[in-house]
């Protein structure tokens, strides 16, 4: 009955065994900031679990390692390629985005807050959203494709000068109503296997799920360079995913609910360090 | 009906033909959570079942469970309790009701429905992240839940 032949079994034996806990150790870039990867469980999720832990932890030796140094995170060369947009002039109005912000090591901070509720508005904004209203509004140039290569490139720029800093997005006032409904699709059953984030993210986080390695699902990491399909990928592409592998039918990067998923992903993971451009597999 | 059966196999009439009636998705009757009559009412084939359990494509059970059976298949999963000896825990009836519809026993339960049709939020075509269409059917069919079920229980210890 037993169908294993010797090779096969060497094979097996030879193979990574699977590891239940995520991985003890620590982040530190270049050789210098020290990065929070664990911490205690914001308020509004400590009912669920006790501690908030980044995707890094749950990754292979090779990939943390390759995300600890700048020259060895593939994901630094399209932050290389978004510094020359950010400084490149476009548009009816002749600026480019440094004519307004300055170097853009000037946004450090901007990336932990987001989304968040932009008052004039009206509405809850991620960093997508506001990248293309300055392209619109403020240089008369083409908002780009919500999750095509300038703009995820983009964001990754904005991601890596805030490297080392909290999370930190307000979940209360104008955004409370925004946050519930993230909170309510993140525990929706979806698809025909009946799955929501919360029972692989937060039931399951450490277990294997076939070859995957279950994280808590953080988006302090994003986008984040996959190993997988050698490019970034941002959040919005995340969730498309992992929705569609409940045989669901998805919503749209952009989207109403994916800008509300969005807000409470990055709510669970207040107090983690911004690490975009993140290395995943 | 146990008794048309033994008499079809004993004269050799086993085929499909003769047992059109397949109970579908939205008849399966449950009795806590337990599901007594086949789906079919041809006997199950462990093999194929054994197959269905440890595919990808099919049931990828594996994906969640741990079979020592299985240990050719590679990257089996954690999420659920480890299958060896379930068919010593369960009897046939409440290892149908489990692949049928887990919920119905486990309640809340992670395990997805594999013979079910209705009740899903926003059901998709398989993997393709676009709604589903009228070639929307339950993940395994009547016989292959029967197959998967033969299956679980040859995994007595
Ligand atoms: C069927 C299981 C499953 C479900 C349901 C699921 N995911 Fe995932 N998710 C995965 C797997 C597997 C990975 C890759 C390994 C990992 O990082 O956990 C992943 C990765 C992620 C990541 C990347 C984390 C990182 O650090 O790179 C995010 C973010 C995420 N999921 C969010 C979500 C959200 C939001 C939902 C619900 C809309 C969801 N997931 C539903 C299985 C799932
Ligand atoms: C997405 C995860 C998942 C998948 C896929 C899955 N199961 Fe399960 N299964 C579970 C969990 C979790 C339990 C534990 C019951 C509970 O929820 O308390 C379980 C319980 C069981 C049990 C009872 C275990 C025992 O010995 O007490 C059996 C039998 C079983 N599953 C068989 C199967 C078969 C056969 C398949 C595929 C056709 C399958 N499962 C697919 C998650 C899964």
């Amino acid at each position: 009955m037993m169908r294993l032949t010797g090779a096969l079994l060497a094979v097996l034996l030879t193979a990574p065994m699977a590891s239940a806990d995520p991985v003890d150790d620590t982040l530190i870039l270049n050789g210098e900031t020290e990065m929070v990867t664990r911490t205690a469980a914001p308020d509004h999720v400590s009912d669920a679990m006790d501690e908030v832990l980044s995707g890094w932890h749950f990754r292979g030796t090779e990939t943390r390692a390759m995300q600890e140094d700048d020259f060895d995170n593939p994901g630094m060369i399209f932050v290389e390629k978004a510094e020359d947009t950010w400084n490149a002039v476009e548009g009816s109005e002749d600026k480019s985005c440094a004519s307004c912000h300055g170097a853009s090591d000037q946004m450090a901070g901007v990336r932990p807050t987001y989304p968040k509720w932009n008052e004039e508005a009206g509405e809850v904004r991620t960093l997508e959203m506001q990248v293309n209203d300055c392209r619109k509004n403020r240089m008369g140039a083409e908002e780009w494709k919500y999750t095509g290569a300038d703009m995820v490139n983009m964001t990754a720029l904005l991601a890596s000068v805030s490297r080392g800093l909290p999370m930190d997005v307000a979940i209360d006032g104008p955004a409370q109503s925004t946050w519930e409904q993230g909170k309510e699709l993140y525990y929706t059953r979806f698809g025909q296997l009946e799955l929501s984030c919360a029972n692989c993210h937060e039931d399951n986080y450490g277990n294997m799920i076939r070859a995957d390695h279950l994280s808590q699902g953080q988006i302090n990491g994003f986008p984040v360079y996959r190993l997988k399909n050698t490019k970034l990928n941002a959040a919005h592409d995340r969730f498309k995913g992992c929705i569609r592998d409940t045989r669901a039918e998805t919503f749209k990067p952009g989207s109403e609910e994916f800008i509300a998923l969005e807000l409470y992903v990055a709510s669970r993971g207040n107090g983690l360090s911004v690490e975009g451009p993140a290395v995943r597999n | 009906m146990r008794v048309t059966i033994i008499t079809a196999i004993a004269t050799g009439l086993f085929g499909s033909a003769v047992f059109a009636a397949e109970v579908v998705p939205t008849e399966v009757a449950f009795t806590d959570g337990a599901v007594e009559q086949s789906l079919t009412g041809v006997a199950g084939d462990p093999a194929n079942g054994r197959s269905i359990v440890g595919d990808k494509g099919q049931g990828n059970c594996v994906a969640c469970h741990q079979v020592s059976d299985l240990a050719d298949v590679p990257f089996q999963g954690e999420i659920g309790p480890m299958l060896d000896g379930a068919g010593y825990r369960w009897n046939e009836s409440e290892l149908r009701g489990i692949v049928v519809n887990a919920k119905m026993l486990f309640e809340g339960s992670m395990m997805p429905a594999f013979y079910k049709t209705e009740g899903f939020t926003r059901p998709g075509n398989a993997y393709t992240g676009n709604a589903a269409d009228d070639t929307f059917g339950p993940l395994l069919t009547a016989q292959e839940v029967e197959d998967v079920v033969a299956y679980l229980s040859t995994l007595t210890e």
